[in-house]
């Protein structure tokens, strides 16, 4: 349906790239396994991948909402002491993490 | 009529007797509890059954009764819910590591309403992790078995939900549909399921999976229960920018009202390859059925259907891949630490998604990645706005369409478990209607060469709701 060919397959390093972009750590057997899966998958997108779409609007959401307001009016939040104590780490009322300077970025 | 095999009445029938005073809501609660604990070591419908709030709920209900007030149309029924929606204090889990443990320090609206409407919540049913799957093999908890036959899936990702109505633990249950979520499951466990039209029920306290798709909607026994269960849930809620902001129609009157003259189209994109034989009977059954009780029948096209699975195993993968960012180890769930933040997120992350999870959101941040974003998840944004032409075309000939819910009856564990295309193809007659926004349900009709139940799946346009459940409640009375 179109001259546009499908993207070429994927590789065991794009998805070692993507599992690091998404912060997961995958081992090199499971790296396998994934590149595999996911191949088979784009490889059925690729009925998509090759059609010929130009002129076509994209849909991002099924209904025509454009900026939904709420009225300007104070209303009661989470409490705070309640949010705070579903969290692994707090100091001072706030959450607690690692190191974060230093970090490459 | 009760569902098959189940033991217990409808909830209109328990609630109506609640009301009138003529039956206990504790009872009841406490009938429904001795079935689960009679057989829940076998199904696994749920992570959390709430034997002592579901109790001391019940007695509330039925001292307001006896101080002469009204609790409400669903007064004393107990409901289960999808472990994906938040109770206030109660652990929210979506089956996964990740979560296990958390207490949301909020109440889902559909959780709010029906406190107001009187049901009782009776536990919380167990799921594809984070509603990713088609079998509840993906929990991180354990499966769910098919109440039908214990060695069978029941479908997913709302699996623990169709499993506890069909077992007659509860009549009423929530799920989410984000691509066939409830309707896939209810037709393999042979019980009612509606996905809504998008925006119809407030998503607010849903945990989030594919935002442009996911819609929570009813489980039940009978059709006049799920509609019944619809108008408690439907409607605004600020609280949701997504939600719609109309008025409400009566779904319980519809379910009688008969289908003498409604335009019915068979889509014949979902009757060819890849549907079994003996599923694809039972919806030229259904059609027959409809048409002797006064339905034009005739044949629908929705071409661009057949590319809603590429387009939606892009979609949303894409979504999920940004929605559960959020899990990150710092303001809730599982953190498994590390020498910094990005190594603590990455650890936490990694031992707290399960293989499926992970593959979504990959796929989601590969198709999302510079270089590909066009040619994967722009097409499919493109192909989104294909269906939902041909979807508007059809409904200026039909008033609703008919299809099998899952192209075959409920298939075993482990059969599809390593293979993830195959699972996936499990969703092809559903996807398209949440790709589209609208409505659709499966009503269980009759069984498959195997015997077990078989769904036929009534598709409606945007808020098509009434004429869906008309024709819903023809085939019921059909199938009986």
């Amino acid at each position: 349906m179109s001259d546009a060919p499908p993207p070429v397959a994927l590789t065991r390093d794009e998805v070692a790239h993507v599992a690091a972009l998404a912060k997961l750590a995958v081992t090199p057997e499971e790296l396998d396994t994934y590149t595999g899966q996911l191949a088979a998958i784009l490889d059925h997108a690729a009925d998509i991948a090759g059609l010929d779409l130009d002129g076509v609007a994209p849909t991002a959401h099924p209904l025509p909402l454009v900026n939904v307001l709420r009225a300007d009016e104070v209303r009661a939040t989470l409490d705070r002491d309640e949010v705070l104590a579903a969290a692994p780490a707090t100091e001072d009322h706030r959450f607690r993490v690692p190191a974060i300077l230093g970090e490459e970025p | 009529m009760t569902a098959p095999g189940s033991p217990t009445p409808t909830a209109a029938a328990i609630a109506a007797e609640v009301r009138a005073g003529a039956r206990s809501a504790r009872a009841t609660v406490d009938a429904h509890l001795g079935a689960i604990d009679a057989a829940e070591a076998t199904i696994h419908a749920f992570n959390l059954v709430l034997a002592d709030s579901a109790r001391a709920a019940a007695d509330a209900i039925d001292a307001r009764v006896a101080a002469g007030e009204d609790p409400g149309p669903l007064a004393g029924v107990p409901i289960a819910l999808k472990d994906n929606l938040c109770t206030r204090g109660v652990p929210t889990t979506c089956s996964s590591r990740i979560l296990e443990g958390w207490r949301p320090p909020y109440d889902a609206t559909v959780v709010t309403r029906l406190a107001t409407a009187g049901a009782v919540v009776i536990g919380k049913t167990n799921l594809d992790e984070f509603a990713m799957g088609s079998s509840t093999e993906n929990s991180a908890f354990g499966p769910t078995r098919n109440p039908r036959d214990p060695e069978r899936v029941p479908g997913g990702s709302s699996g623990g939900s169709a499993a506890a109505v069909a077992a007659g633990f509860a009549p009423l249950a929530l799920g989410s549909d984000t691509g066939g979520s409830i309707r896939q499951p209810a037709a393999l466990c042979g019980v009612v399921g509606v996905k809504p039209t998008y925006g119809l029920v407030s998503r607010y306290g849903l945990v989030a999976f594919a935002s442009s798709l996911d819609q929570i909607g009813p489980f039940a026994g009978t059709v006049g229960d799920a509609a019944l269960l619809l108008e408690v849930i439907a409607g605004h809620d600020p609280l949701d920018s997504t939600s719609i902001d109309q008025p409400v129609p009566s779904y319980t009157e519809a379910v009688g009202a008969g289908v003498d003259g409604l335009r019915v189209g068979i889509v014949s994109e979902l009757m060819g390859e890849g549907i079994a034989p003996d599923v694809r009977a039972r919806v030229e059954a259904a059609a027959e059925a409809l048409a002797a009780a006064g339905a034009e029948v005739g044949e629908a096209s929705v071409p661009a259907a057949t590319f809603g699975l590429s387009a939606y195993y892009l979609i949303a993968p894409a979504e999920a891949s940004s929605n559960l960012a959020r899990y990150d180890g710092v303001r809730y769930g599982l953190r498994v630490d590390g020498a910094t933040t990005s190594e603590m997120m990455e650890a936490s992350r990694s031992a707290g998604f399960g293989a499926e999870v992970k593959r979504r959101i990959m796929l989601g941040t590969y198709a999302l990645s510079a270089g590909y974003y066009d040619a994967f998840y722009g097409k499919a944004l493109k192909v989104r706005t294909l269906i939902i032409a041909d979807f508007a075309a059809a409904y200026e000939r039909f008033d609703v369409l008919l299809s099998p819910t899952t192209p075959t009856t409920a298939f075993r564990f482990g059969e599809k478990a390593d293979d993830p295309l195959a699972m996936y193809l499990s969703d092809v007659c559903t996807i398209p209607t949440n790709l589209a926004g609208q409505p659709a349900m499966s009503v269980p009709f009759g069984s498959g060469a195997d015997g077990m139940p078989v769904g036929v799946q009534i598709l409606a346009p945007t808020l098509g709701e009434v004429p869906m459940l008309r024709a819903a409640g023809v085939l019921e009375e059909a199938a009986k």
